[in-house]
């Protein structure tokens, strides 16, 4: 049977094995989710949104999903893949389910870190408020995701707090039994005033290959701050679809950043909406890809109001067959007067059988508004590189110095030093190289 | 230390270096002048391993050694040091972060361990100085936003740093004014010992009143056509080098 049915076919069976544990609204949450994923399907190459990508391969395997999964797994199996200098909470989830026992969960007065299916079962009315309410629902992803997601992050955090330690979200996929697909759903609520950093990765260790469909609703209220740091499947065994939608009130500052390496194909739908005035959001990405990956950064910005600003930039180095595509969205509404949006795509090309799509799309409604966008595909400066060699810097860490200097700028807006270094040395390592790098 | 016999040179299909043969020993100072276009800043690229030129003809050796096989990091690592006329922009890179990675390069390939820390810094301090650089200046990114003196000065500070056998300085003088001219030249006579030597390319003599010449080549049309001393210099100054081509075609 094809995924799509097994998918459509087993729903009925899931809702009967949730036995009433939850709210008439999330049932009928569930319920439209299927009915939106029945209706349009997969996406395909023929859906505009979907031309460059497409997941024919992913979907035509067979994957388990519900089924129980092995839940064994070595505590420095995990450790790898955290940050581990800082202290911090920590959400673990094995094969699609949360693991308490690798976890360091908070339920305190001014915010928690949990998991989600904690929060549905015990009926809580911060959930009821904000779950659904994000994420756009007529998406066939998001509806399939809504439709049988259960476990995941749960963050909230009260209006006027700076929570202490950085929130570290890990999904590790680790049985090697047999192939899977996961719906894994993040909720994260910052009131007013309020401020949080996030790192959310993605990680297989399996050599089965894995799909997971990831949903993330993100609410940032006035003058609130978020900073949300994704790392993603390193496996080339591993598919990513991930969806995430960041509501921000006025005066807020939000930053997504995505770190993107490898995996065999990994889409990313970012939607920023502005609800409030003077609020600022960046999205910095950084992409290295080689082999026959594919990762597809599509980016949509809501300028529904006037004077916000929206930073994006992407920056992506393609090695080998792989593939990167770019839809960098933005819409600035009739109302939208003083928007400042700016967008930015690098990307360079390592082989001549890489490639890149790249594609702004600016729509703009208002007239007072200063909207910029770039892109460039390029190679390797020839001329920089004869230079650093004629300083005794071999050819090997020459490439890695000039690519590390291209991708850097996207670190710069990391606020956590100890984060940084890691996420610096992640990069490094992915560049194979062993340099002090900046 | 250097000896270039009957090099030939072409790019692209075109012959820019047509038999070229030079020698320069250690404490020695040479300076190569002529026109435009006579193929000075290609044999300084030759000699410091650029590959998009062809080497068709002749032999360079550095210290008794065939470096025509060597790549670029490798003859650096010998000992050959090019001071670019137009040095490379780097953004994200800083000066510091660049200039140890380049020293450390070379240390590793004799056989040593990185230099500690502190001693870098000393180092670093001290070349600085000599080259009358502030401190900010360490950690901006490489050559990007410097003004042409800067670029220079920085040029001439890598070469203090790394401390090479034969430093070739193209054009280093273009873009300077009187007194980054005086800062670089004096840099580059503090760094002179009997040991190591210069290979000066210039259009002009100007460097020259501050770096003085133990020998004068003119390169015209892909060869050395006149070699003298220091006074060569200063009639090419005076008379340009016009008289020089009426000379050769004569």
């Amino acid at each position: 049977m094809k995924l799509q049915d097994k998918l459509i076919n087993s729903f009925e069976k899931f809702g009967q094995s949730l036995n009433g544990s939850e709210t008439d609204s999330l049932r009928k949450m569930r319920t439209n989710g299927i009915e939106v994923f029945k209706n349009l399907g997969f996406p395909t190459t023929k859906d505009e949104e979907w031309k460059y990508t497409s997941l024919n391969k992913s979907i035509k395997r067979d994957y388990d999903f519900g089924a129980e999964f092995s839940l064994d797994i070595r505590s420095e199996d995990v450790d790898r893949f955290l940050c581990t200098d800082i202290d911090s909470y920590k959400l673990v989830f094995v094969n699609g389910v949360f693991n308490d026992s690798l976890s360091n969960t908070t339920q305190q007065d001014k915010f928690f870190v949990s998991n989600l299916k904690e929060a549905y079962e015990g009926k809580s009315e911060l959930f009821n408020q904000y779950y659904g309410t994000l994420a756009d629902a007529e998406l066939s992803m998001v509806g399939l995701n809504t439709a049988y997601a259960q476990e995941g992050a749960f963050v909230y955090v009260k209006a006027g707090t700076v929570v202490d330690k950085l929130i570290q979200i890990l999904y590790i996929n680790s049985d090697s039994s047999r192939a899977m697909m996961n719906q894994t759903r993040n909720l994260i609520v910052v009131e007013d005033r309020a401020e949080v950093q996030i790192l959310e990765r993605h990680q297989s260790l399996s050599d089965e290959y894995v799909f997971s469909n990831s949903v993330t609703e993100i609410s940032v209220g006035n003058e609130a701050n978020l900073k949300h740091y994704k790392i993603q499947n390193d496996q080339d065994t591993a598919s990513l679809v991930d969806s995430t939608f960041v509501k921000q009130g006025a005066k807020s500052s939000a930053l997504v950043d995505t770190f993107a390496f490898s995996g065999e194909l990994t889409r990313n739908n970012l939607h920023f909406e502005f609800a409030g005035e003077h609020a600022e959001a960046h999205m910095d990405a950084i992409t290295l890809l080689k082999g026959s990956s594919l990762v597809d950064h599509h980016t949509f910005v809501d300028h529904a109001v006037p004077n916000c600003q929206s930073f994006q930039l992407y920056k992506g180095i393609y090695d080998e067959k792989s593939k990167g595509v770019f839809n960098g969205k933005v819409m600035v509404r009739k109302d939208a007067q003083k928007t400042n949006a700016f967008q930015q795509n690098n990307n360079l090309l390592l082989s001549d059988f890489a490639s890149i799509d790249t594609k702004p799309q600016l729509e703009i409604f208002a007239d007072d508004v200063a909207c910029s966008h770039g892109c460039t595909i390029g190679q390797l400066d020839e001329e920089a590189l004869f230079y650093m060699q004629s300083r005794g810097i071999p050819v090997k860490e020459a490439k890695a110095f000039l690519m590390f200097a291209f991708a850097g700028d996207t670190l710069k807006n990391i606020g956590i030093p100890q984060l940084k270094e890691q996420l610096v040395n992640l990069v490094a390592r992915e560049l194979k190289v062993d340099l002090e790098l900046n | 230390m250097l000896k270039i016999k009957d090099l030939r040179v072409e790019i692209e299909g075109k012959e820019i270096i047509k038999g070229l043969s030079l020698e320069i020993n250690k404490g020695e100072v040479h300076a190569i002048m002529g026109p435009n276009g006579a193929g000075k800043s290609t044999l300084s690229a030759v000699i410091a391993g650029r590959d998009e030129y062809d080497v068709t003809g002749g032999s360079i050796e550095f210290d008794g050694k065939d470096i025509m096989d060597m790549a670029p990091e490798d003859r650096a690592h010998a000992g050959v040091f090019l001071s670019f006329q137009y040095p490379v922009e780097i953004p994200g890179v800083s000066v510091t972060n660049f200039i140890k990675t380049a020293l450390n390069e070379s240390r590793k390939a004799r056989g040593l361990e990185p230099m500690p820390a502190k001693d870098m810094l000393k180092l670093m301090r001290e070349k600085q100085a000599l080259l009358e650089m502030d401190k900010q200046f360490m950690s901006r990114s490489l050559n990007e936003g410097f003004s042409g003196g800067e670029k220079k000065r920085n040029e001439i500070f890598q070469m203090a740093i790394l401390d090479p056998k034969l430093a070739i300085l193209d054009e280093t003088d273009s873009g300077l004014d009187i007194d980054a001219l005086r800062i670089v030249a004096n840099g580059v006579n503090k760094l002179k010992n009997e040991d190591n030597a210069v290979m000066i390319i210039t259009h002009y003599q100007r460097l020259l009143d501050h770096i003085i010449p133990d020998f004068v080549h003119v390169l015209y049309d892909g060869k050395i056509v006149k070699s003298g001393d220091k006074n060569l210099a200063l009639e090419l100054e005076e008379k340009g080098y016009d008289w020089i081509k009426k000379e050769i075609e004569a």
